[in-house]
């Protein structure tokens, strides 16, 4: 993706003010830029940021990739019919997918861009109010984030009038309670109400019928806090980084056996392989043995995959999914099966028992995982899994059932072998092992 | 358990800041937690009154989500981040060592509930520090890049009362102030908002870019117009 004429391999966009000191202060923030995206945003009326915001092309930093400016036009404006109902921005702070930190680094380093792009957003959508909503863990962030609000108040950023627009924002920090499906937008709304984080039905979208059922727009901390930046730089500019379905830059979180993980914010499209340059390569050289693209519910990929670039529709091409660029790197001496067994138990911790599939799959895909790596495995139990798999993806209510299956059937993908050999190599079950043994 | 003026006062705050009151359920399940330590029947009952919900209602959320704990926790909420990448850089032996040392399982509370040094031990999911595995948080506090022997100083420290600073956080309190916090509440934000928050790992991208010369594409001097104005659709 490096053409001569390309952007840099990293490219600070929304990690550009971190090293600065006291660096979540407006004093800093305003001494680099900050609040000059509102200004400027207030000379437009509504509907061209939304029309600037369509024009660069950016896509939701949440993991599902939905162009943000098409999310914002479908709200509807005017004084009568479902225009004329109050209007919502949630901001998805819950970060929880596993494998992904990157905006609890962007709300504790610079919460002031989030803060700015609520205001642009809020305004662009005709808001009044707007919540963030952090998930509890992230104690600190909601600190900063609070008190950002405070100083954007104090500020005239926040309240009554705006900058004298005549624009008013009201912003409510949030917390949530430990729930990872709250994830999901609609969760997430349910949850904001003041009821079990449990996801809707769709249709209706929240940009008909989302907070208190009126229009709302759901959108993830890193997708808030690039709208200043586009308003500042122009469509054209975001443009000049990353490809042309999925413009601009994106924090990769890269974690895992790596010599350096941490935060690197590239162009869209930058391979596993440039990245494992930039963290200093596998840890003590042992080789790469797989690794997720975007967090556990994005499918496994592998050492074939080095080159796939990390934009939504090469992730998608290679058989994954670009998810929220969480690089979980893994090298030789980790066993998939166990790993798989790890996030299924995660999956059916958290799924929320609304529906059967999701509910009583994973329980189930729990149990035979376990059993297989205690050893007490048949090969059978290989298509069982693929089998409750099947039954999973695409028949449960939301997506948290369809990420269940994503690394158990990724994994038999690539390694099948893995999986057989843990049941032969017990003695005690490859005794009664026949070969292609028909599920009882 | 007793709800004061204070608290009272707190609650009519805390509501008054959503365009509708049921909003403010899961910051007053906070908030309990911060007076009582968990969420008990009383709890229960104070927030069904004040919100104007049945108790029925209100047990559903409270019971739906982790972090409001049913039975007392200790002054410390000591949680180990066992998902798969935490656990497979040390995060599943650290919650072993934890669990032995301490004595207890998962939610259970080593020392009498609530006194100084008690410990309520949990294993956690993605706590969302990836680059810094293993994970410890302690009252939701992070402590970065835990070895086992690290995890085991962090414990017996808060077991005499200690209260080791963060890697990234405030200076730490104890679960009940914490829990306040999470109601909205913030007492010394100016100062608890100081502490250090971004690690090595934060900045490592940034850093490096630094170092050689790596820039995002230059914004235009002045911004760029606007696109025009849609024509409305008929």
């Amino acid at each position: 993706m490096s053409a001569p004429t390309g952007p840099d391999p990293l490219t600070p966009v929304l990690t550009r003010r971190w090293q600065s000191p006291r660096s979540w202060s407006l004093s800093t923030y305003e001494q680099l830029e900050g609040y000059q995206g509102l200004r400027h945003a207030f000379t437009a009326h509504p509907d061209q940021l939304v029309a600037l915001v369509k024009e660069s092309g950016l896509r939701g930093r949440g993991g599902a990739g939905f162009p943000t400016g098409m999310k914002w036009g479908f709200i509807p404006q005017g004084a009568t019919g479902p225009g004329a109902k109050p209007k919502y921005l949630v901001v998805n702070a819950d970060e929880s997918e596993p494998g992904t930190c990157k905006d609890i680094p962007t709300m504790m380093a610079d919460p002031h861009s989030l803060v700015e792009g609520c205001i642009i957003t809020s305004y662009a959508i005709r808001a009044n109010f707007c919540a963030i909503y952090i998930r509890g863990e992230a104690l600190h962030p909601m600190r900063r984030v609070r008190h950002a609000v405070e100083e954007a108040y104090r500020a005239g950023y926040l309240g009554k009038d705006i900058l004298g627009s005549g624009f008013d924002l009201d912003v409510v920090v949030h917390a949530g309670a430990g729930a990872y499906i709250c994830g999901e937008e609609t969760a997430l709304l349910d949850s904001l109400e003041g009821r079990r984080g449990q996801p809707r039905l769709k249709p209706p979208f929240p940009a008909t019928s989302g907070l208190y059922a009126s229009p709302t727009v759901v959108n993830n901390v890193e997708t808030i806090a690039s709208v200043p930046a586009i308003v500042l730089g122009g469509s054209d500019w975001f443009r000049s980084m990353g490809t042309e379905k999925s413009p601009g830059p994106k924090i990769y979180s890269v974690s895992g056996h790596v010599e350096a993980p941490g935060q690197y914010e590239a162009p869209l499209g930058i391979t596993l392989r440039q990245l494992l340059e930039l963290a200093g390569g596998m840890k003590d050289g042992i080789p790469l043995k797989f690794w997720t693209p975007g967090g556990s519910s994005t499918p496994l990929l592998t050492a074939e995959h080095l080159d796939v670039p990390l934009d939504f529709e090469g992730a998608t091409a290679a058989g994954s999914m670009l998810g929220t660029t969480a690089v979980q790197v893994f090298n030789e001496t980790v066993s998939v099966p166990w790993a798989v067994m790890k996030w299924t138990e995660f999956y059916k911790h958290e799924s929320c028992g609304k529906c059967t599939p999701c509910r009583e799959g994973t329980y189930w895909l729990v149990g035979i995982l376990q059993r297989m790596v205690q050893g007490e495995g048949t090969p059978t139990d290989v298509e069982t899994l693929l089998d409750i798999c099947d039954n999973v993806l695409g028949r449960s209510f939301c997506a948290l059932g369809d990420g269940a299956t994503s690394p158990i059937t990724s994994a038999i993908q690539y390694f099948r072998q893995e999986f057989l050999d843990l049941c032969a190599t017990q003695p005690a079950v490859a005794s009664e092992v026949e070969p292609a043994g028909a599920m009882a | 358990m007793m709800f004061d003026d204070l608290t009272r006062e707190r609650t009519r705050e805390i509501i008054s800041r959503y365009p509708q009151s049921r909003s403010a359920l899961l910051p007053l399940l906070h908030l309990v937690q911060s007076v009582e330590g968990h969420v008990s029947q009383d709890g229960i009952r104070y927030c069904a009154a004040a919100l104007d919900l049945t108790t029925a209602e209100v047990s559903a959320v409270a019971t739906f989500y982790t972090m409001y704990k049913r039975t007392p926790c200790g002054e410390h909420l000591v949680s180990v981040c066992t998902n798969t990448l935490c656990a497979a850089l040390g995060g599943d032996e650290i919650y072993g060592r934890l669990s032995a040392k301490l004595g207890v399982g998962h939610e259970e509370t080593a020392g009498e509930p609530g006194s100084t040094g008690s410990i309520t031990l949990e294993h956690a999911e993605c706590l969302a520090a990836c680059d810094m595995a293993p994970v410890v948080q302690v009252n939701y506090e992070f402590y970065d890049n835990q070895t086992v022997s690290s995890a085991e100083t962090l414990v017996d420290a808060l077991a005499r009362g200690e209260k080791p600073h963060p890697t990234r956080g405030a200076p730490l309190t104890d679960l009940r102030t914490a829990s306040l916090e999470l109601a909205g509440v913030f007492p010394g934000l100016e100062t608890s908002v100081a502490g250090p928050s971004v690690s090595d790992e934060t900045l490592r991208g940034a850093r490096l870019a630094s170092d050689r010369g790596w820039r995002a594409p230059s914004m235009p001097d002045a911004p760029p117009a606007f696109p025009p104005l849609p024509e409305k659709k008929p």
